[in-house]
């Protein structure tokens, strides 16, 4: 199969499991949710209606090539730095480092990965940032919580900016044998990540007894966790056709993929709980926000990439 | 075709508005109603009643007009447009000497033509780091003058970091206007009283969450 053949297969397939799972939400819903409304199945038909624009979105951004894609991460980077510098204790002293942090950090990064520079992306926001943006801060003579503060930009900027613009960098890589199709690197990724959000919570609506941490997430049981990821590691190895690896290569990437969103969905619900929010933000009415669906492709994408780079490109 | 311009330009500073700042409104407290109504909010920025007039159903917004003060929306023919025209700002001379007429007859007129008010009773922005400063006291003269109109209080969360004073470039973090529990004037009840009674029913309406350091 060509690469467009193997694109059109992937999405195809993909647009089949949510008709199907529409209308099993639809079924549902007249059969038990026709009186009174249910909780479970509202948000089971939520989370379906928002797999359809996520499906979308991304098939729209790669009809428009590498150019859309960037654009599309690169306005899922800009909302989700929206949303978390809004959760943010920030002070006046902070502005003109958020200023420089939106409108100057954010689109030089997806421009060199625009240009494919990577021994600059690569090391623009832990080196240049990291230093430039606490000059700035310490100009304007604020020291109130100044090590926080410029910590929480930091992170801020980590997070939404550099950990998602690893996402589009996954077209940069140079895989002898799979040229013109990195495209489907990101298919692969996004769906691994987005099939062990479903099947986690499968697994744990079915056989969840023991929470991992209480405290932290009390939806997040063992057997949600040891069954999502288990399964979504086939799901993986069953996508072999579409990445450059070998089946056995692809569950193991999708079991790091796994582990690394998992453990990113756990560290950002502990932000939440510690601002005091159930969500990040309300992009669509009931969805969450941007960095709701996020969460743990920002974990799994950089070590994604990174592995993939290592062993894969020339 | 004034009318045209006046819609258009309503729908460009409320887009603009949604733009910048992802505004949301939150009717926690309360459900959108046309009867007149007074909307009482913290005041931090020039945008603040815009944010307000934003979040409103459109067929309330026409009916609710800010209270501003004249000096600042008299001073260009563009201000006085939109002042006058678009936002029709009940415009109240903030100077006691020259003031011709009682604004808050002026503020009890607008309601009985069954239009609502913006108010912001702090009487000036904000711009320490007190949370809300304390309530000038044209809040109760206006409460015992209509006693029946309900007073709103919102909360405008977040405005003041987006842009604050000094500053000239906006940064485009997300707001919330939060609606609480309305309140009128008690029968008996004396000026410090009510003021304080509507200044905690103001806090209450912010997020739990404190925005500052």
């Amino acid at each position: 199969m060509t690469a467009t053949e193997q694109t059109l297969a992937l999405f195809g397939g993909v647009a089949g499991v949510l008709v199907v799972a529409s209308m099993v939400g639809l079924v549902l819903e007249r059969r038990y949710a026709a009186q009174a409304p249910n909780a479970v199945i509202e948000n089971l038909n939520s989370r379906i209606k928002s797999w359809w624009v996520m499906v979308i979105a991304i098939g729209i951004a790669f009809a428009f090539g590498k150019a859309g894609v960037i654009a599309l991460f690169g306005f899922a980077s800009f909302t989700a730095l929206r949303e978390f510098v809004t959760l943010l204790p920030t002070r006046r002293g902070d502005h003109l480092a958020l200023v420089i942090a939106f409108f100057v950090v954010l689109p030089a990064q997806y421009y060199l990965i625009w240009i494919e520079w990577y021994g600059l992306y690569s090391i623009f926001i832990p080196v240049y940032a990291f230093l430039l943006l606490p000059i700035i801060a310490a100009l304007r003579g604020d020291t109130k919580a100044f090590m926080p503060r410029v910590a929480e930009v930091q992170w801020a900027l980590m997070i939404c900016v550099f950990c998602v613009s690893h996402v589009p960098a996954l077209l940069t890589l140079n895989i002898p044998g799979y040229e013109g199709r990195q495209l489907l690197l990101i298919a692969f990724l996004v769906l691994v990540v987005q099939s062990s959000d479903v099947l986690q919570y499968v697994w744990g609506k079915l056989a969840g007894r023991h929470k991992i941490v209480p405290l932290l997430s009390p939806s997040k049981t063992l057997e949600g966790f040891v069954g999502g990821v288990a399964s979504a590691t086939l799901v993986g190895a069953a996508l072999w056709w579409i990445t450059p690896f070998s089946a056995l290569q692809a569950g193991a990437m999708a079991l790091i993929i796994t582990l690394m969103g998992f453990f990113g969905g756990l560290v950002m619900s502990a932000i939440k709980r510690d601002r005091g929010v159930k969500d990040w933000g309300q992009l669509i009415d009931g969805h969450g926000g941007m960095l709701d669906r996020l969460d743990s492709v920002i974990f799994a994408a950089p070590i994604f990439f990174h592995i993939t780079r290592y062993w894969w490109t020339v | 075709m004034a009318h045209v311009l006046e819609a258009l330009a309503a729908a460009a500073v409320t887009s603009f508005a949604r733009i910048v700042t992802g505004v949301r409104g939150n009717w926690r407290d309360c459900a959108p109603d046309p009867r007149p109504r007074v909307y009482f909010a913290n005041h931090n920025s020039h945008g603040d009643f815009v944010l307000i007039w934003t979040v409103l159903p459109p067929a309330l917004r026409r009916l609710t007009r800010p209270v501003a003060g004249a000096d600042y929306w008299n001073v260009s023919p563009l201000r006085r447009f939109f002042g006058t025209r678009v936002f029709r700002a009940v415009l109240i001379d903030r100077n006691p000497t020259t003031r011709q007429g009682d604004p808050i007859a002026l503020m009890a007129a607008s309601l009985d033509t069954g239009t609502s008010l913006i108010l912001f009773p702090e009487g000036t922005r904000n711009t320490t780091d007190e949370r809300l400063l304390p309530f000038k006291s044209g809040l109760f003269h206006l409460a015992g003058a209509r006693p029946q109109v309900e007073l709103v209080p919102v909360w405008i969360e977040n405005l003041n970091r987006v842009m604050p004073k000094g500053e000239f470039v906006p940064i485009p973090l997300l707001c919330t206007v939060t609606f609480g529990a309305p309140l009128r004037l008690q029968a008996g009840e004396d000026k410090a009283a009510f003021l304080e009674r509507a200044r905690a029913a103001l806090l209450a309406a912010a997020p739990e969450r404190e925005a500052g350091r």
